[in-house]
Formats: C-alpha cells, structure tokens, sequence
C-alpha cells in the first residue's frame, strides 16, 4: 500500500523551530523552516542531518514551502540553504517575500552584530536565499514537477500566512499554520473540501477558546480614549510586525469615527518598511480594510504619524508606539522611564512577556524598578527635573554609589491580549471544512495535542497523529487510479442498454487495459489486438450430451431441431446442410458412437464471449438432460 | 421592450400599410447566405418590439426556419425568440404551443434543448388557466428528465416546480406520479446544478401553494453538508419552509432514543450552518433563523451560549465579568492584571468544541468576518428578541457589543435594534456605558440613531441619567449640529424618568439651599438642555418645582415660548396660568387637534358663504380668513400643511378677486398700463402659487387638483384678457385663445369624474359656452370670458384627510460663520450640505440645490440619489456637497444656497393618469419648473486670485 510519511524536525510535540518533512507519492517536501527562539547554540535550527549526513539537501528536497514571516517558521531558511546547501525552489506568498528578509536581516543583526556570533549566516547569505524563492499567489496551483502540485489558501493569522495544499496523483496533504483571520471569528480561513489525506495543523492554542475579539477591542480603545481625554500619554510597547499594524489600525479607524485629534506616533525604523509593505498586499487583508481601500489606503495612515525621540517630552495626550514589545530595551524602554512617573499615563501590553523583562515586571504589579548601568544617569537627572529636585551633585553621587536607582511605576498599567492563534475551536471548524482522512498536530505542547486529539477522534472519527521531534508519523493511502478509457468502448457499453451511469453503483463492462509507458489505457479487444499487434484466437468450450435414441444421426439431429424450435422461443435456430444446429453461435452436433449405435453423443461448442453472455447455452445443456431423461 | 410595444399598438394601428414584420422577417432569413447571417439577422430582430397581432406570423416563420437550420447557435436564437415573443403582452401562446413541443422531438443539441424547454417555461406560465397545456408541458417535462445534461435537467425540474400540478389528477393517469417525490429523486442528482434546481423547484410548489411532504424533510437534512454552496444554501431554505409547515412535528435524535419537535431540530441544523465555509450560506443561515419563531425558548437561548476555556481551564467571558462587577457594585474600575485569569478546571469530557446544534450560533453569527454575516445576525435577534422578552434581556449584551462594529453598517442596523427592542428591556449602567460612547461618533447617522435610541430605553438608577445628561452634553458641545436631536432625546429621557431626575435637580440646576447661585447664561444650548431634563421630567413630578429658583421660572416662561415643542405646560405653584395658548394646550393633545380641526372647518365653511368673486365685504373676509389660517397653522403643527394649504387657496381666491375688481376695468385706456402691470403680476402669482399647490403638497386627491387646476385656468382666463387688452396683434391673441380652449378641454378631459363637484363655478359655465365659445371671434371670447370670470362663485375648498406641506431644513451651513471659505479662483471648492426634507416624495428626482452668487449668476445642483436618507417615515435627509467656484473677488461676500423643489406635471403620476394618457397630448403635459420650498442659507466665501 502507498503511503504518506511525516516527520517533524521541528515543532513536534514542541512549540517553535517548525520544520516537517513530508514525502508523498515519492516526493520529499519541507514544511517551513523555522528558528527556536528558546536556544543560542546548535538546538536553534532543525537538525538537516537527518536528511543527510553530507552532502546537499538538494538530491533530496523537491521543494521546500514556507507558511508565514515569523522566525519560527523561516529562520532557518538562509543557514539551510546557504550552509547545508540546498538549490531547489522554496515557495512563499508574495508578502512573505516581502517581509521575511528584513525579518532575517533584523534577527542577523541581533546575533552577530549585538550577541557576537560568528559562524552564523551573513546578509548576502539571505539575499542569496531569497533569489531561490518562487512566489505564490493565492488559490494559484503551482506545478512544481510534473506530479507536484501545490496550492496557496489564505490563512489570515498574519499579513501574507498561508494554508498549502500539497498534491501528488491523488494523494494530498493539507499544512496550515494558526489559522485566524485578522477579525474576531472563530470562523476561520476559508478552503475547499478537498479531503486531503492528512491535514497537519498547529495546535499553539489547543485548549484555549476564546472569547469574542470585540470585547478586549473595545476595552482597548475605551482606556486609550480615557487617557487621552484626561490629558495623559498612552505608550503601546509593540513588536513591530503584524499585531502593531493590527491594532494601528484599530487605533486609526477609531479616531476617525470619534473625530479624535490627539497624535498618535509611530516608532521608527524597521516597523515603517515593514507598513510600506503591508500598504502594498492591501489584498491579503480583512474585509474592513478591503472595503475602504476604494477610498483610501488604511495603511496611509491619516492619524499616524513617524515618532521622534523629542516628542516624548511634548505636552499634552499622544499614543505611542514603540518597540520592542517587552519593555526589555530600546525606544519603549526609553518612553516609558520618561512617563513611568505621572499617574494620568498608561501603558498597554498587548503581548506576553518573558519573565525577567520590565514588562513582566509591571505586569505583575510591580511599582517600583531598579535600573541599572548608563541609562539611569539620563534617567535620574530627567526625574530630578521633573522632580524639581535640587541636589543634582547628591544624585550623581548616587549614581557612582550605587549604580542603581528605583523608579516609581505611577502610570496604569493594563494588558491585553490580542494574539492571532487559532483557538481550539477553529481549528475543528477547519476540519469540518477540509473533511480531511487523518489528522496530525504540530506546534504546541504535548499536554495540549493530547486533548485535541482526543476531541478530534471522538467528533470526526478520524485517527489524529502528534509525532514528537523525529519520530516518524505514517499513513497509508488508498489512491485512485486513474485510466483512458477509450470512447468507442463508452459508446458501444451505452449502446447496450441499461440505465444511465449511477456514480454511487459501480457497473462491469468488458475491455482489455493496456499498461504502457506509465499510463493506463481501457480499450475494445480488437482495439487491443491491432495495438499490440497480437493474433485473435478463439477460444470454444465443448460439451458432450450422451442420449440414448434409436434413430439415424441426421434424424436425431432433426428430431433435436425441431425440438428447440419449440421450446427456444425467440432464438434464431438453423438447421445447417453440413449436418449442424445453430442455436445463435452455438453448434451442435450429433454423433454416434462405433460400439453402440442407440448411444448418441450430442456435441455442444461455443465460445468464450458467450459463455457470459445471457445465453441459452446453459439451459441447451440442461435440456439436453431433459431431453435424455425424455428418451429413456 | 414589450410594455413600449402595447403603449404603442393603438398608435400603430393608423400605419397598417407598412409592411408586417414576419413578412420582413421572412425576407431577411431568405436572404441570409451563411447561419452567422441568419443569427446576425435574428440579433438585429429580436432588439425591436413585435406587435401582438403580427406575434404568430414571426412565430411561424421562425419555426420554419428552425428546422432548416444546421447551425445549433441560430436554432438556440430562435428558441429564445420563442420564449421572448411569447411574453409580448397582448398575445395569447396557445397557438404556438404544439409547435414549441413539437420542435423538442427532433433537437439533439441539448444547449438548445434547455432553450426550448425554458420558452415552455415563458409559454406555460403565460397560460396559467389552461390545464390541457400543463399537462402537456408537465408530460414533456418528464420525458425529458433523464437527459444526460445537466442543463435540460435543470430547466425541467424548473418547469415542474412552476407548472407541477397542486393537486394529483385524479385517478386517471395513475403512471404519473406524484411530482413531489419525482422532483425529490433529483435532490441525489450528479449534478449540484441539478440538485440545487431540484431543491428550488421544491421551493417554487411551495410557494404556489402545494404542502410539502414531511418525508422531504431529511433528504433536505442530508442536503445541507452537501460540498456546493448554492445546493447548501437552497437546503437552508427548505429546512426552514418544512419547520414552518410541521413546526410540531417529533423527529428522533439520530443515535440516540430522544425525540424533540421539528422546529427545534431545523433550528438546530440551521444553526449549524452559521458557522458554514461559504459565507452566502452563512448570511442565507442567520437570515432564516430570525423568522423561526416558534423555537422553543430553551433552544432559542442556546444560540448565545458561549463557553471560554484557556489551559483546559474555565474561563469567565467578558459579558459575565461586567455582570458581576456591576452586581458587586463596584464599577469602572480599571481592569486589574488577571481578573480574567481561568478558574475551576474543566472535565474534558464535557467540553463542546464543535458546537453541534444552535450552541452559539448568534455568537458566531456577530463575530463573523464577513459583515454581511453579522448585520443578518443582528437582523434575526432583533426579530427572535421582539417575540421573547426573556431572550431580548440575554441578547442585550451582545447587540451593546456590535456598537463598536468596525463596519458602520452593522453599527447603525444594532443601534436600530435596540431601539426596536427597547420595550423589553432596561439597560444596565456597564451597558449604558459602552452605548453611550457611540454619542463621540463622528457619523451623524449613528449619533442620531443613538438619540432616538436613548429617546426610548429605560435606564435603571439616577446614575444612568446623570451619565446619560454628561455624554449628551459632551456630545453636544463637541458637534454642536446636533443641538436639536439632543434637547428632543432629554426631553424623553426626562419625562420617562421623572423619580430619577428628582433627587439630581439640585445639582443639575445648581441650587444651593443658603446661597443664591449666579444665573446661567439663557442662550447656552447646554444649560437649555439641563432645562429640557428637568421640565420634562417635572410633568409628572408636582414636587420638582419647589427646588426651582427664581430665574428657573423666568427661563421656563421663556423656553416654553421659544421653544415649545420640548418644554410640556407646567402646573406651577402660585402661578397664573398666563398663556391663554396653555389652556388649549393643557387639554388633552388630541382635544386641541379636533378643536383645531372644527376651528379649520369653520373658517371654510364661513369663507364658502362668499357668493362670486365681486361679493362686497368678500376680500376683508377672505383677508382674515387667510390670518387665521396661518396662525392656526403655527400653532398647531399636525394642521400646518392643511391650515397652509388652504391659506394659500384663498389668497389665490384673493387675489384673483382684487384684480377683478371692476373699478380697475372700467378706467380709461392711457391709465391702463400703471393698472396692467399690478394686474399682470398679480395673475402670474397666481398661476405660481397654483404650481405651489399642486406640487408642495403631499396627500391631495384628485378633487383638489382639480380644484388647483381650476384656479390655474382662472389665471390664464385673466392672463388672456389683459393680452387682449394691450396687445394689439391680431394672430398672437388668436393663437393664445386657442391655447385656451385646449387648456380648458384637457381640463375637462382629466377630471370628468370631478365635473360634478365644480357647480356654478367659472369652468362649469365655460363650459356651458364652450360651442359658442369655440365658433366665435376671438375679441368676442374675451368678453364672455371676462364677464364669465367675474360672475362665477367662490369654489368651495374641500379638505382631504391628510395633507403635508414638503418643508426642507438647511442644517448645515448655519450661516452662522463670519470666516469666509477661502479658495483659489478657478478652482472648486466643496461646501457641505446638510438638510432635513419632511413630506418630500421622490426626492431623488426633484429636490435641487441651489447657489445664487452675488452677480447674480445661479446653478442649480441636482443631488446624487446616495445623498437621500431616509430616517423615518416621510421624512429624508440630504447630506450632499456642491462644488462651488468663481472668478476671483476683492473681497469676501456672500452666497445664498437653498433647495428647490422641481416640478413637472408631466410626471405626476400620482393622479394615476396612465402614460397613455401622457402621450397623447404632449403638448399639454410638460410644465416644468422648480418652487424654492426652503430658506435660504448665506455662506462667506472668498475666491483669491490665482497666485503665479
């Protein structure tokens, strides 16, 4: 039996560095190509070893397809293809494309230029990388060989994220990332009932369903417009893709309905290159924005303006968005110690946040920080200011002493959760929609799957695999051959009769298939005869009826004529001068033996197409029993 | 085409000489050398309408070449002709049916096939009475059921849906089934086209009348998970028409023993289908389920049930932590890190991930992506909420939800909900909250939608006003456009709630028990508003006005003049009733609108008394009469358009009387001219006002437009007599009483029915004399007309029961601005305009903008129809921009800007003249014109050189 092997080297049973292999119908496919955010040594990247030990990846790979811009899921890519080494064509959506070098470059950044790796992949590396991308559209089928073939759905989750539906012959694979559209819905992203043998899905958020979008987004929008109507400045610390474009335009559309006028700044750098993108694939987004796009692009942003440093100190209400989203660093960081201080101020999370960083910090109540090193000296003398604190010399002296000074959290705090994972309940909807034969989870904690697992099998009845890292998940398949059937041959079968083709009843008919060259052909005998250039023989099968009659052979013959001729009604029956009785192609004949002449052999002959035809055949040799029982 | 065609068969009759169509037809087809010809020839045709009498001719010559043809694109050409000329009105297709079925026998194209068959299709319902050739299609129709294409199945399927029998034949044909259970064969059909073609058809013999079978009820069950979103969607549909016909009918709960009501279980299935892939199927799902009212209430509540789990824990959804935090009384508090955190562990077993049944259906259904999906979400709980009290308390939350809408759409169609729902339901503070932060919307739709809302919700604690007063406030300062809407939404707010506002007055009026508090400035638009609370509110509170200070009463004496509509009489302690206008008002409303009434009578009735145009005393009459009227006509605004209208009739009568008088005829000729010219405008004002009356109004009957017609023929009467006087050109008078015997014979001609009611007036007796009229000279019909015009009565004006005066509201521009808009000269400038139109039909078509510019110079904007909303009902509101532009000015100035009302009598149809009619006499039907039915509005604008 065929069948489909899974393979996650990353992601399985795990959460990030997602990287499955799947072959197919002979085909080896690399899902996604991911990063693991967690380690800095060998264990960041999927372990290409276990495709080869040496050697290109190349020989072995027909493709590699990656779902989404996130780290975890094209980190990988450069240092796969440009230092293991792999040549063949990598499929990403166009705003994939787009996004994910500045992601690459950003995260290169990081690591070599801030931590100081080496061996770590250069930026020609990743310019490299993504001249061997081929673009998707979406709903486009791309034929990657002549079996191979792959087709994009949208997969909302992020701006360009993809569901892929991997087919060979009939064989198909379905692999969707977090499914969940921009908005509210459980409703996910829409795909054909295609039903594909195994559907591998995410499982990020498998025991989470959540509540409707529209609540946290009206809580949202009340505390930013609280705040600003009291007079106060509202610091969004932010990552700088997809949720903080998100909620820009949450944040733009609500101020063009209250008719608000307080600025709202944006921090900048790569966040900008990355809207500039966004502005561009306004056609991979939601309804909302596709609908206003006839009067403006929503990414040109009418509120939103580019941050610079010196406005923190403005007076009077503003937003700001500012990365990164964990208050650990950078631009937020700076924003926040300057307004850390004034009561009427707030910050909003709108992400989780690692524990150790200042947005942990404040999350869990904390009102007082310790800051260390360069930054506190800014900091301290701005606070003395704002303060009106005198001492400054006493401050320094503060400053070499202790290196550390506390900062009083006065502003508000709030936290909201806007993540983009499907919830438990669409990705069932997913199922619903696909209608696929097996099930298989990736990307989340083993805990989790085990209880989506077991919720999958008990509604759909389907069997759900969750292979941990490595571990091999394998399925076998019941694929359809295709074969040509030859129209004639149709013709002549509809000729016969009979009702029409009914899809749900399987109905025989005679041909002969012919196997050549990979292909199956159902054609008429004699069309097959003149093909293969092959003789027709003729197959007859005998039969010899013993009876006892006195008369002469041609009497008996006749006495057996006539006697059809009365009992077979409607067949043709002819008495040939060669001393034979046609009954259609039947002949008989009459003999008698040397020893006894009383014992007649009656010699029946047909065919071999008859013998399955509707034909008296079986009832001649019957009553020829009869006939002998008759005579006796 | 084909009503062109009948409206121009009598026309044609005169021209039967021309050569018939078919004949043409014949010809063409003859000549045609290749079939592209022939198909070429038949596209030309079949864009011209064929006269009914001549139907038959083409139809035969059409089928003669049919079977000529070769080419299956022509004979597909001609079968659709088949269909088109069958539905030309007036020709009945009995005759071309066998040969139509007959065609059927020898076609093997099956594209033409299904052509043909959708002709039947057009034939047989054009014979709905004739049941031989139903049977006859029917018959066809099952013959040709088992075609291997999909498209002649389709249209036979179509055929039997709209001509199956209702009832079986009886008894004869027993080989002819029931056309249910045949149709019902194709719902398994290979084809989705055939099967949604086969739900379809189903649906059609359901609307004709015939009872579906139970037994139809799962096979369209099993339809629902079917992979084509139209087969889905049309299941939807006959789900719901089978709820509604067995609505208590049990059907068993598959794998297991229960059994529940029919309704409850399509209920359940057509939840289902809001979470469907295809969005279409999704609205079709939410749509239907608003109408299935009969659901029992328990699954009825399902449908918004929502369970939240996070870490397989339980979770507490938004809606129920605002609940308890309002229980708890504890309120707007910020959201403390956590206090969403998940609580009691959940049993795996129990959790539900796929909602099977109408679990959350409603939930799904306003969260859904597609907008389209969640405005027929919310239609269908406003319409479940509307029959269930219970329910409409539980949906509260989530219609509050869809406030904040991304979509406006879906914003306004919640706030109209709600609004609809109000009676059930009283709002929560927390709630109150989340509506009353839509009052900062910029849409003026949505902040006026709210207003109406607030006008009739309920609210629970003094709080809920006080909050309610804050936001209108804040709402008011921040657009002050909507001062009007605001004070009308206080004032209900105040008098719904009087015992909440009561122990607010104090503060809302700041008064200090000791200290006298400084006297809030009168013309603050905010402090009126606090008054309209309150005085409102006071009506039924006799206590309340003890806590008024002393400038409260002056500033109520004031308000209630000013603006009477929002502040009720007061019974004030100690105070005279001062205002004889209160004692009509204090009565009962509808009393001082039947007095009212009785007052409008008699004014008429002592008008009628007037005998002829000449009576003595007549004119101070009238001149009081037309007085009163317009101040019965201030003061009672259900009467205006009635008092106005008639005020407006008599002033006509007035001074059609003054211009009569006979002193003015009788002085010699050279001091005619000074006397011509007041005559002239006088009658020209008439005839204005006559078009006013005819156009401005809304609710007239035919009696009083041919009242107004009358007037109108008495101004052209005076018109012509003046022309005689002073013209002296003999032809021009000719042509102008010719002018005037036609006018007064289409008079005759369009209200003959009303003939009988215009005794002893001028067109009765001019109609008397219209032989003598027509046959003598024209300085001679002048005379008669002249003295006929004087000695004819006063016509007695009849009122209909209701009658509106189309009245239009500048909002916007104020006029109020003293900064000029400033543009380049060349260039254009919007200015935005707002206007409310009452009693206006068809805005679309005849209400303009205009802009008169200082020189004089004018446009005339004809608004978008998108402009035109319709808040209520006679009433629409036009929010438009007209581009302004000018050559440059030294200084600013301003532009008058306002609306006009475009007329022409050709295009009243109200009066139900037929277009027959209109046709006919051309000449008499175009008078076009514009009557400026609101005031106009001044606007600065500067247009600045253009700088090099």
């Amino acid at each position: 039996m065929p069948e489909i092997n899974v393979t996650p080297l990353g992601a399985g049973q795990d959460v990030g560095r997602s990287c499955i292999l799947v072959s197919i119908g002979g085909k080896n496919i690399m899902l996604d190509c991911g990063m693991h955010m967690g380690y800095n040594d060998d264990r960041r990247f999927p372990d290409f070893s276990y495709i080869t030990q040496n050697g290109r990846l190349t020989d072995f790979l027909d493709c590699v397809i990656i779902s989404h811009f996130h780290l975890d899921h094209c980190g990988a890519l450069p240092y796969m293809s440009e230092m293991v080494g792999y040549d063949g064509p990598i499929y990403m959506t166009h705003p994939t494309k787009a996004i994910c070098p500045i992601l690459l470059e950003d995260f290169r950044k990081i690591t070599v230029d801030k931590k100081g790796e080496t061996n770590f992949f250069t930026s020609q590396m990743i310019k490299d990388c993504m001249k061997k991308v081929v673009p998707l559209n979406l709903h486009q089928t791309v034929q990657v060989d002549d079996e191979l073939e792959i087709k994009a759905y949208y997969a909302g989750h992020v701006l360009g994220a993809a569901m892929v539906h991997i087919k060979v012959g009939s064989e198909s694979v379905v692999y969707t990332v977090s499914v969940n559209k921009y908005a509210k819905s459980h409703i996910s992203a829409w795909i054909d009932k295609c039903r594909p043998d195994i559907l591998i899905s995410e499982s990020t958020y498998a025991t989470t369903i959540r509540d409707s979008k529209r609540c946290r987004e009206r809580d949202f929008l009340k505390k930013v417009h609280e705040t600003i109507e009291r007079g106060g400045k509202v610091l969004i610390p932010v990552f700088a893709l997809g949720r903080a474009q998100e909620l820009c335009i949450l944040l733009e559309t609500f101020w063009e309905r209250m008719n608000l006028k307080a600025p709202i700044y944006f921090s900048t750098g790569l966040t900008e290159k990355a809207n500039h993108y966004y502005k561009l694939f306004i056609t991979w987004t939601n309804q909302k924005i596709r609908k206003t796009f006839v009067q403006r692009n929503m990414f040109e942003f009418k509120h939103i303006k580019a941050f610079d440093r010196s406005y923190a100190d403005n007076p009077g209400p503003m937003v700001v968005f500012a990365t990164p989203g964990m208050l650990h660093a950078g631009q937020s960081l700076q924003i926040f110690k300057k307004w850390a201080g004034n009561e009427k101020n707030m910050v909003i999370m709108p992400g989780y946040c690692v524990q150790g960083t200042i947005g942990h910090k404040i999350l869990n109540g904390q009102r007082k920080l310790e800051m260390e090193g360069r930054a506190t000296v800014r900091l301290l003398i701005s606070f003395a200011l704002t303060k009106r604190l005198i001492h400054v010399g006493k401050l320094l002296a503060c400053v070499f002493c202790f290196h550390t000074l506390q900062l009083d959290v006065k502003l508000q705090v709030e936290y909201m959760s806007f993540s983009a994972h499907a919830d438990a309940k669409g990705i069932m909807q997913l199922i619903r929609m696909a209608e696929p034969r097996n099930m298989l989870l990736v990307h989340g904690e083993a805990v989790k799957m085990e209880f989506l697992k077991g919720k999958i099998e008990q509604e759909f009845s389907i069997d759900c695999y969750m292979p941990a890292n490595g571990e091999t998940a394998t399925v076998t398949t019941n694929p359809s051959v295709p074969v040509d059937i030859s129209l004639n041959l149709l013709k002549r079968e509809m000729a016969l009769g009979g009702p029409l083709p009914d899809p749900k009843k399987p109905r025989t008919m005679h041909g002969t298939l012919i196997m050549k060259e990979n292909s199956l052909k159902l054609v008429s005998s004699e069309q097959a005869l003149k093909e293969l250039g092959l003789n027709e023989h003729q197959l007859r099968f005998t039969c010899r009826v013993q009876l006892q009659d006195p008369h002469s052979d041609p009497d008996t013959l006749h006495r057996i004529y006539t006697h059809l001729k009365s009992v077979l009604k409607g067949y043709t029956i002819q008495h040939l001068p060669d001393g034979t009785v046609m009954v259609e192609s039947i002949v008989i004949k009459v003999s008698s033996s040397a020893e006894d002449t009383n014992a007649k052999v009656l010699l029946l002959s047909w065919s071999y197409q008859v013998k399955h035809r509707h034909c008296p055949c079986s009832r001649l040799s019957k009553l020829g029993q009869k006939h002998n029982r008759l005579k006796t | 085409s084909g009503q062109e065609s009948a409206v121009l068969s009598p026309a044609k009759k005169l021209r039967l000489s021309k050569p018939s169509k078919s004949a043409a037809l014949h010809v063409d087809l003859c000549k045609a050398s290749s079939s592209t010809d022939a198909l070429q020839y038949l596209l030309t045709f079949s864009r011209k309408p064929v006269e009914a009498e001549s139907v038959e001719g083409v139809v035969r010559i059409l089928l003669e070449h049919y079977y000529k043809e070769t080419d299956s694109s022509v004979r597909l050409k001609i079968a659709s002709l088949l269909g088109l000329l069958s539905k030309t009105p007036g020709f009945s297709p009995d005759c071309i049916v066998d040969d139509a079925i007959n065609t059927l026998s020898s076609e093997k194209s099956h594209q033409v096939l299904a052509q043909l068959l959708d002709s039947l299709l057009v034939i047989g319902s054009q014979l709905p009475e004739s049941p031989a050739v139903r049977l006859r299609l029917i018959e066809v129709a099952y013959k040709n059921l088992s075609d291997s294409s999909f498209g002649v199945r389709t249209k036979c399927l179509q055929l039997l849906g709209c001509l199956g029998l209702l009832e079986a034949p009886l008894g004869k044909d027993t080989a002819m089934r029931d056309v249910q259970s045949i149709i019902s064969d194709y719902f398994g059909d290979q084809d989705p086209r055939v099967r949604t073609a086969a739900l379809k058809a189903m649906l059609q013999l359901h609307e004709r009348g015939m009872k579906i079978h139970q037994i139809i009820y799962d096979q369209a069950c099993r339809l629902l998970s079917d992979d084509y979103e139209q087969v889905r969607s049309a299941a939807v549909q006959m789900v719901w028409v089978l709820s509604q016909l067995y609505p208590e009918s049990i059907v068993p709960i598959p794998s297991s023993n229960e059994e529940i009501r029919l309704v409850d279980d399509a209920f359940g299935k057509i939840s289902h289908m809001v979470s469907d892939g295809s969005w279409m199927v999704r609205v079709q799902a939410a749509k239907t389920l608003g109408s299935m009212l009969q659901v029992s209430p328990h699954f009825l509540e399902q449908t918004l049930d929502k369970k939240l789990m996070s870490d397989l824990r339980r979770k507490r959804t938004a809606h129920e932590r605002a609940k308890e935090l309002f229980a708890s009384g504890e309120f707007s508090s910020g959201r403390k890190w956590a206090d969403d955190a998940p609580k009691e562990k959940l049993d795996t077993n129990t959790v539900n991930l796929i909602a099977s049944g109408a679990c959350g259906a409603f939930v799904h259904g306003l969260e859904d992506e597609m907008f389209e999906v969640r405005n027929a979400a919310v239609e269908a709980l406003c319409q479940l909420a509307r029959s269930s009290p219970s329910f409409a308390e539980k949906c509260l939350d989530f219609l509050v939800d869809m406030f904040n809408d991304e979509i406006e759409e879906v914003r306004l169609q919640s706030i109209h909900v709600l609004r609809q729902i109000s009676t059930h339901i009283t709002l929560r503070e927390d709630q109150l909250d989340t509506v009353l932060a839509v009052l900062e919307d910029s849409s003026r739709d949505i902040r006026e939608a709210l207003h109406e809302l607030l006008c009739f919700t309920n609210v629970s604690t003094k709080e809920c006003i006080q909050l309610a007063l804050l936001e209108l406030l804040k709402n008011l300062n921040k657009y002050p456009t909507d001062r009007s809407s605001v004070w009308k939404c206080l004032k209900f707010l105040g008098s719904r709630h009087p015992t909440l506002v009561l122990p607010l007055v104090p503060e809302l009026l700041s008064t200090h028990p000791y200290f006298d508090t400084p006297e809030p400035d009168m013309d603050d638009p905010a402090y009126i508003a606090v008054l309209v609370l309150v005085f409102n509110a006071a009506t039924s509170c006799p206590t309340m006005p003890a806590l008024f200070s002393d400038h409260t009463f002056r500033h109520y004496a004031y308000l209630r003049d000013s603006l009477s509509h929002l502040v009720p009489p007061l019974r004030l302690p100690g105070r005279k009733q001062v205002y004889g206008l209160d004692s009509v008002d204090c009565g009962s409303g509808s009393g001082s609108v039947e007095s009212a009434q009785l007052f409008l009578q008699q004014s008429l009735n002592r008008v009628s008394t007037i005998q002829n145009l000449e009576a003595a005393g007549a004119p101070e009459l009238l001149d009081l009469t037309i007085r009163d009227l317009q101040r019965l006509g201030e003061l009672q605004t259900e009467l205006a358009g009635a008092a106005d209208f008639c005020a407006t009739f008599l002033r006509c009568q007035l001074l059609l009387m003054k211009a009569l008088q006979e002193k003015l005829w009788n002085i010699s000729v050279p001091l005619i001219l000074k006397q011509n010219i007041t005559v002239t405008a006088a009658a020209q004002q008439v005839l204005d006002e006559s078009y006013k009356l005819e156009f401005l109004y809304s609710g007239l009957e035919n009696r009083q437009v041919a009242t107004i017609h009358h007037v109108r023929l008495q101004a052209k009467a005076l018109q012509l007599i003046l022309a005689a006087r002073t013209r002296h050109g003999l032809d021009s008078l000719i042509s102008s009483c010719e002018k005037f015997l036609q006018d007064v014979e289409s008079f005759q001609r369009l209200f003959l029915t009303e003939l009988p009611h215009l005794q002893d007036s001028f067109v009765e007796k001019l109609l008397e004399l219209l032989p003598r009229l027509s046959s003598c000279k024209p300085v001679e019909q002048v005379k008669i007309l002249q003295t006929t015009l004087r000695q004819s009565g006063l016509l007695q004006l009849r009122l209909p029961e209701q009658i509106h005066r189309a009245t239009a509201t500048i909002i916007e521009p104020t006029g109020e601005s003293d900064n000029p808009l400033r543009f380049t000269s060349g260039l254009v400038v919007a200015l935005d305009i707002d206007a409310t139109l009452e009693h206006v039909q068809d805005p679309q078509n005849s209400v303009k903008v205009q802009v008169l510019y200082p020189d004089g110079q004018s446009h005339v904007i004809h608004p978008k129809p998108a402009d035109f909303r319709k808040p209520g009902p006679n009433r629409h509101r036009l929010i438009t921009q007209v581009y302004l532009s000018h050559t440059a000015w030294t200084e600013p100035s301003q532009i008058e800007v306002r609306l006009l009302l475009a007329y022409s009598s050709s295009c009243s149809s109200r009066l139900g003249w037929t277009d027959a009619m209109d046709s006919l006499h051309p000449a008499e039907g175009t008078v076009e014109g514009t009557i400026p039915f609101s005031k106009h509005v001044k606007v600065f604008i500067m247009p600045k050189p253009a700088r090099r």
